[in-house]
């Protein structure tokens, strides 16, 4: 079976916890690192550390090159036309950070509007709403439905001529529901507005064409999709990166310094400030080959198998409440689900499924406003990657029952 | 539960070790406090308030308490029965003692019993946050 060679590329899957096996189904909070990402963050560490981009020494060039390797697979895992427009950050919401307020010190002035929806990850809330404080900016809401579907029926009329950029997340990290993220950003730029796209869990579980998607930034984290932590990427159309000034200075972001003028280096380098992350960077090459190699027709069946019996059980079940219920198809959902148990809180249920060995989230996921937008304090995630198998969701499921008789 | 005021609060807390040290299982353990949560008596509503919260816990615990007769007399409630388990397990011990009693506790029974270090470190964060707050409540009272 493909999924037992894919589990053995995971070291940390072979672990126990209190004796039993780990069943890890928090992968959208990070996944597991596969043997060749921890191989290359050793190798650059043991064998070619030195600071990239500045010497001319062998060391420093064997590192650059690991970096600017990784940079290139980026741009062809995402399409981009071109590898200026890769910026490596810390993670999605460096990215996002550094978008709001190089946008904002650009484009955003008093009066303005940005719009956010109800179903963001607070990472992709507060730097806009920040930004819209130090502007005097208004952050306008595009609401989701009782199914966890964004109302895009509503964009219009949200939309306005002092809307300046529209940030959506690609799927949330709490509904897993795939948003129509082309439509968005058709009907945002027919009104001239940029869109920020949020892949930390989209580039995770879909295939990303920047250029067929149009969107004005698309940025994700390493750590959620196999790769290192610490690291992450910002995808911006040239012309946004080139006419927004840069987000921070220092060494390596720079043209020529003088004390009266500075002049900043191309792009990327230009919001590359400081000494990078270089050798975690790196591994991204490593985690995107072993993302393309999932690209196997059996595999792709089975994990659709195990989405389809998790969905069955958490849908048909009286006593469960799932919150992200497809439309139509199970096709724009992915193997995450949030759920809460009538009668239960979340955290007993987590509590308990960790001494059986399984890994789950609860609390509000870092979406408060989702929290209140369906009037829980918090919920219950399990989330899949291709290493899990369905004997660990048919263990899951007998678990959470003997869980659930447990505390009712 | 076996702990009576009769007990000297060291007497009781050895009592609960030694209770707990009937469950090897965790599931067993949990099965216990979930008892234990059920037991605790009805925490009212409107005492919910914000001033009675404690921080630090995933799970909401409101902590209440009153003086009788130089003793102190707790009442919690949490939106979690494990973590109402978890206090309800510490107002046994805790509750109806004098201030300096308590204050000769250094609390180790909660380590004993394995909670600390087996529940979630947020947790384990609510747990130290209620027993500070045991302790700020008996210092105040002194
Ligand atoms: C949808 C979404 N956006 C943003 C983030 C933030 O990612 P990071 O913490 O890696 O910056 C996450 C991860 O929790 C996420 O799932």
């Amino acid at each position: 079976m493909v999924v037992n060679e894919i589990r053995k590329q995971f070291p940390a899957l072979s672990r126990k916890v209190y004796g039993k096996d780990l069943v890890y189904f928090d992968n959208a909070a990070t996944s597991h690192r596969t043997q060749s990402v921890i191989d290359e963050w050793n190798r650059i560490s043991a064998e070619s550390n030195a600071n990239i981009h500045r010497a001319v020494h062998r060391l420093a060039d064997e590192a650059t090159q690991a970096y600017e390797q990784a940079r290139d697979a980026v741009q062809a895992f995402l399409n981009a036309e071109s590898r200026q427009e890769i910026v490596f950050t810390s993670g999605t919401t460096a990215a996002v950070n550094l978008v709001a307020f190089c946008f904002g010190e650009a484009y955003v002035k008093e009066g303005d509007q940005v719009i956010v929806t109800e179903a963001e990850h607070h990472s992709n809330i507060v730097p806009w709403q920040m930004m819209c404080n130090r502007k005097g900016a208004v952050l306008k809401v595009l609401p989701v439905d009782d199914t966890g579907h964004l109302m895009v029926e509503n964009l219009e009329e949200i939309l306005s001529d002092r809307t300046r950029i529209m940030a959506v997340t690609h799927i949330s990290n709490v509904l897993g529901l795939i948003n129509p993220v082309e439509d968005i950003i058709r009907k945002c730029h027919e009104r001239g507005v940029p869109v920020l796209v949020d892949g930390a869990q989209g580039a995770v579980h879909c295939k990303v064409d920047v250029q067929k998607m149009d969107c004005d930034f698309y940025v994700f984290s390493g750590h959620k999709l196999y790769a290192a932590t610490g690291t992450g990427v910002l995808y911006g159309k040239r012309k946004w990166l080139e006419s927004m000034p840069p987000y921070m200075g220092g060494g390596e972001m720079v043209g020529t310094v003088t004390f009266a003028e500075t002049t900043y280096a191309p792009l990327p380098m230009k919001y590359e400030a400081g000494t990078q992350n270089f050798a975690s960077a790196a591994t991204l090459k490593p985690a995107l080959e072993f993302i393309n190699s999932l690209n196997d027709n059996e595999l792709i069946n089975y994990m659709d198998k195990i989405r389809d019996y998790l969905l069955d059980v958490f849908m048909n079940d009286e006593r469960i409440d799932l919150y992200g219920v497809p439309r139509g198809t199970n096709k724009e959902k992915i193997p995450l689900f949030s759920f809460t148990v009538k009668g239960v809180h979340h955290e007993d249920l987590a509590l308990i499924l960790d001494k059986m060995g399984i890994a789950v989230r609860s609390g509000q996921m870092c979406a408060e406003p989702v929290m209140d937008r369906f009037g829980v304090t918090g919920m219950l995630r399990v989330s899949l990657a291709p290493y899990n198998t369905m004997e660990e969701a048919e263990y899951f499921v007998k678990c959470l029952n003997k869980a659930i008789d447990m505390l009712i | 539960m076996t702990i009576v005021k009769e007990m000297t609060l060291i007497e009781a807390e050895n009592a609960i070790v030694e209770e707990f040290s009937m469950y090897d299982e965790w599931l067993d353990k949990y099965e216990y406090l979930i008892e234990l949560g059920k037991s605790l008596k009805d925490f009212p509503e409107e005492s919910k308030t914000d001033d009675k919260l404690i921080k630090g816990c995933q799970s909401r615990v409101w902590l209440d308490y009153k003086v009788e007769d130089g003793r102190i007399i707790f009442n919690a409630d949490s939106d979690a029965i494990i973590t109402k388990g978890i206090i309800s397990l510490l107002i046994g011990l805790y509750s109806g003692r004098t201030p300096q009693e308590i204050l000769s506790s250094d609390f180790s029974v909660v380590e004993k019993i394995g909670l600390k270090e087996n529940l979630s470190p947020t947790r384990a964060n609510g747990l130290v946050s209620m027993i500070a707050k045991i302790r700020e409540i008996a210092g105040n009272n002194m």
